[in-house]
């Protein structure tokens, strides 16, 4: 800082002059100056303390203003509201093809507990016990008892339920409402819904979100305030698929299977009509996942999805369909089927010795083995590997639940000449029974892919093309032929020209390899009417057994075949599908009169 | 010639201590502070049960504690406004630097009980907060540094004294604890603002804090959504905020009646941060207004006396100190009213709490030592030392 000169030097001047010491007059000239500055200073922090003073008192006003006008105003009954981050509770409907509900939202209430404003707590314990039979008492009591300030005791309850609860009258138990994921229909298509859970909970609302299934696929949508509460709107058709499980059912317990799916595909759309696994369960109370065991005996497996299996002789129609297509061989063509075909230390049988050889249409209507491997190894690895790709058999499918992945086919790891002859008739491939729904739509709507979807379509644009029309229109000759003079004669249905193919395959052993000599999958995979194709219905059953005759019969034709045919007899009407019945030669009515 | 025969009287300096003491205090502030103890005392017995009852204690366990605590606050509180403002000044930046130390060394040895934040030492017996201490002395050396400053050929005491509020608020930043690195920061603001700071500065100042608001309003979601919360004209009823809100509808003018209240049951900081919501249902507006009234003229009354003060040093520290207390209290009520955003900060001498007890009362004590009437220059003054001689 630097010192100014102190101004009046005048005296100082004259004191040096007269000899003077100056520093006193230079002391009293500094002290007076700081005299100024302070009263100057002071002036202004008086001026300033003034303002800090009327802002304080005018801020303690303020305060006091508003707590008068509080105090003043009528209170308030505590009630929720939704400020902050709320729970968004309402959850979009489930329909199906016709909008009838599969899923919906039910109001109903959670009972929670506060047990500090309860007055008797032992007889609150006693009286919850006695309504709701798996509580227990002591344990309640001692909930109460403790020093716990809140504590859920169920999650919903009905409305009996709750009037008898509030009859109890202690303040200390409350309810908040809770909105329930409800499935109207039970079991019906419950592997397709899957399933809802409790996310996030308050007191006021829970969060519902879909454990699997469409549910969970589109937990978003569902879930998403922007739809205003428009329906998630499903390809199924619920009285088919109510046929469908109830046919299912039947013919899985006359067969003795112990599992079974079907799937019923629009043959243009590929959209999933109906389909069905059984066994099933009921997602309004969706059992827990099973700690050990076979997930896939789990009532939760969706077998038409995620069971992947070897489907057998069902394949041999793609063989000669490619056959076909790459013009090696027409329906007459004459393939040798001597057996056994021997190729390096594998042996290939058929079920009958079918002779020296047979038409192409034969090794279809007659299901050889033998003549599809031939077919097979002219075709070859690689075009049968394409073309199987071609109609999707070589990834999981697109299916619209979050299951859907895990249903991914198994591959040979080498895809050489002997797994191209088992290939041919279905052996050393796995897949779902959605995968050969598609398969055979693709192939039989004309010959043009479709993919397989559990939402509504209204239009559907040509997927590419598979096959010919005249292969598709060849092919669907040969498969109603099955049913007319081959291994599916149960398979007929009057007026509904029913046309399919039988598999039946042994299961793969659980461990060591090989196959098990009694249990198979026996599978129908069908298309109806086969000269105006409109759906595709596959049926498999696991390890069926029709033992009406001397020796059990597992074969597709005994088994599955009369379960797919009467499927068909009962939902082709549903559909809307007329019956094609040949009018009788009109009889002329001759009106007499005598 | 000497003074040293026996039988001679020691030469007096002037007046007895006491009667001099009580002659020259400010007896509205003191009376007012000690209402307040009362009142303070009266919630107490209010709000404190539930939490005694919580922790398995009996019911008066916390009134009790405080009436002790008050009572040596009350105590430290008459000793040094007895003081004179050189004793006071000495002995508080001696106690600054002692805060200062254990503030400093508070992430050593300090404990956070569970809450968090580290801004204790236990005792055992007791906690004590050392920025609760610090307060007080912080003000008279910042004061000190200020006053310096004014003095022809002083040093550079504002930039000191700048530099130590930046350290004091980082450390107690850290900690976390802004609430009271907020009025650290303003008891130093308004020192300067008394100590001449110049108007420029003062306006870009205001601008730069509104210009920072907009910018952390604009990027952080956890300040807009404080702030929206707080400017959004329905509550939810179930927060802390909305429960004080509804127990000061519920009270009215008159109150619940003694012991009526239901608040204090649903609040977990009813006997400090809210206790203003247990008076205003228990007793009713009429004692808040009161209560409010009491800060009011504590505030403005030292303010004014202040203003008369020609000691640069005892002007800005009686201000220092003075602000910190009235804001403190402004704090509190207008969280419970919904002027302000949500902040913790207790109520002085009415919110239960040792340390805040004892330093609230080291730090009244400075202030009434601060405005004790003493010549001022005045003509009468004169006049009246004139006389005395």
């Amino acid at each position: 800082m630097s010192r100014a000169p102190l101004r009046p030097l005048a005296r100082i001047l004259k004191a040096r002059e007269r000899g003077e010491n100056p520093d006193a007059i230079e002391a009293e000239n500094r002290a007076r100056r700081h005299e100024a500055m302070a009263d100057k200073q002071r002036q202004r922090a008086e001026g300033r303390l003034l303002v800090l003073g009327l802002a304080f008192f005018c801020a303690f006003g303020l305060i006091g203003m508003r707590m008068s006008a509080l105090a003043s105003s009528v209170p308030e009954e505590p009630r929720a509201s939704a400020v902050g981050n709320p729970i968004i509770g309402q959850r979009s409907d489930i329909v199906d093809r016709n909008g009838r509900i599969l899923a919906t939202n039910l109001q109903t209430h959670s009972l929670y507990a506060h047990p500090r404003d309860m007055i008797d707590p032992a007889h609150a314990a006693k009286e919850l016990a006695a309504i709701f039979p798996e509580l227990d008492e002591a344990e309640l009591l001692k909930d109460f008892e403790g020093d716990r300030r809140f504590l859920w005791i169920r999650r919903q309850i009905s409305p009996e339920q709750m009037q008898a609860v509030h009859d109890i009258g202690s303040p200390g138990l409350l309810f908040g409402p809770r909105e329930m994921r409800l499935y109207p229909n039970g079991p019906i298509a419950a592997h397709i819904l899957g399933g809802a859970s409790y996310g996030r909970e308050g007191v006021a609302s829970a969060e519902v979100i879909g454990v699997a299934g469409v549910e969970r696929k589109f937990d978003g949508f569902l879930r998403d305030p922007a739809n205003e509460g428009a329906p998630l709107q499903l390809s199924l058709d619920l009285t088919v698929q109510a046929a469908a499980e109830q046919v299912l059912a039947g013919g899985m317990s006359i067969m003795n299977a112990k599992g079974a799916a079907s799937v019923l595909m629009d043959i243009h759309t590929g959209e999933i009509i109906s389909m069905v696994s059984l066994p099933d369960f009921d997602p309004n109370n969706r059992p827990r996942v099973q700690a050990t065991g076979d997930q896939s005996d789990s009532p939760l497996f969706n077998r038409a999805v995620q069971g992947v299996y070897e489907l057998g002789s069902v394949f041999k129609i793609f063989t000669v369909a490619q056959a076909m297509e790459l013009a090696l061989v027409n329906p007459n063509t004459m393939i040798d089927t001597q057996g056994p075909l021997t190729w390096g230390r594998f042996r290939i049988r058929d079920f009958h010795d079918y002779g020296p050889e047979l038409s192409t249409t034969d090794v279809i209507v007659e299901s050889s083995n033998i003549g599809t491997a031939r077919i097979a190894m002219q075709i070859g690895a690689e075009r049968q590997r394409a073309f199987l790709d071609s109609l999707g058999f070589l990834e999981a499918t697109p299916l619209e639940m979050v299951e859907a992945p895990t249903g991914k086919p198994l591959l040979p790891r080498n895809w050489s000449e002997i797994s191209t002859m088992t290939i041919s008739y279905g052996h050393g491939l796995s897949s779902s029974p959605v995968h050969l729904a598609a398969g055979y739509a693709s192939l039989l709507n004309g010959g043009t892919r479709v993919e397989p979807t559990l939402l509504r379509r209204e239009t559907v644009e040509q997927g590419p093309r598979v096959v010919s029309e005249a292969v598709s229109a060849r092919s669907r000759s040969m498969l109603r032929q099955v049913v007319t003079r081959g291994t599916a004669s149960f398979g007929e249905v009057p007026g509904y020209e029913v046309g399919g193919k039988t598999g039946t395959a042994d299961k793969p052993r659980a461990a060591g390899g090989g196959y098990y000599d009694d249990k198979v999958i026996s599978t129908f995979a069908s298309v109806f009417p086969a000269n105006d194709p409109q759906y595709v219905l596959i049926v498999t059953l696991d390890e069926p057994s029709e033992n009406s005759g001397d020796e059990p019969r597992r074969t597709a034709g005994w088994t599955a075949v009369p379960i797919a045919a009467e499927m068909i007899r009962r939902t082709a009407p549903l559909l809307g599908l007329r019956p094609q019945v040949d009018t009788p030669q009109q009889v002329g009515v001759t009106l007499t009169s005598n | 010639m000497t003074e040293m025969v026996y039988g001679t009287v020691p030469v007096q300096s002037g007046d007895p201590v006491l009667p001099r003491w009580w002659r020259t205090i400010d007896k509205w502030t003191m009376s007012c502070i000690l209402l307040l103890f009362g009142i303070g005392l009266l919630l107490g017995l209010a709000s404190s049960p539930p939490l005694a009852a919580k922790n398995g204690l009996e019911p008066f366990h916390y009134v009790t504690r405080q009436a002790i605590f008050g009572g040596m606050a009350m105590t430290v509180m008459c000793i040094v406004s007895m003081m004179s403002p050189t004793l006071v000044r000495r002995l508080a930046v001696l106690g600054f630097l002692c805060a200062f130390v254990a503030l400093a060394f508070l992430p050593v040895f300090g404990t956070d009980f569970g809450k968090g934040a580290t801004r204790w030492y236990s005792l055992g017996f007791a906690s004590v907060q050392p920025s609760e201490f610090l307060k007080p002395g912080f003000v008279v050396m910042a004061a000190w540094l200020l006053a310096a400053s004014q003095q022809l050929g002083g040093p550079p005491g504002k930039v000191y004294s700048f530099v130590l509020t930046m350290v004091i608020v980082l450390m107690l930043a850290m900690q976390p604890d802004f609430g009271q690195a907020a009025l650290i920061l303003f008891a130093w603001g308004v020192m300067y603002f008394v100590a001449g700071a110049p108007m420029l500065l003062l306006i870009v100042l205001a601008g730069f804090v509104i210009f920072g608001g907009a910018v952390a309003y604009a990027n952080s979601e956890h300040f807009a959504r404080r702030i929206d919360g707080f400017l959004s004209p329905d509550l939810d009823p179930n927060t802390q905020l909305g429960y004080a809100t509804n127990a000061i509808r519920e009270g009215g003018f008159f109150g619940v009646g003694v012991g009526e209240g239901q608040v204090k049951w649903s609040l977990p900081d009813a006997h400090t941060d809210f206790i203003i919501a247990v008076a205003a249902e228990e007793y009713g507006l009429i004692c808040v207004l009161v209560i409010i009234a009491l800060y009011a003229v504590i505030v403005v009354r030292s303010l004014l006396r202040l203003m008369k003060e020609r000691d640069v040093f005892i002007r800005l520290a009686g201000t220092g100190l003075v602000c910190i207390f009235g804001v403190q209290a402004m704090i509190n009520m207008g969280v419970a009213v919904r002027l302000l955003p949500a902040k913790g900060m207790t109520l002085p001498f009415v919110s239960y709490g040792g340390s805040s007890l004892i330093a609230g009362g080291i730090a009244v004590g400075m202030l009434l030592a601060f405005t004790r009437n003493r010549p001022q220059g005045a003509m009468e003054d004169i006049l009246l030392r004139r006389a005395n001689r």
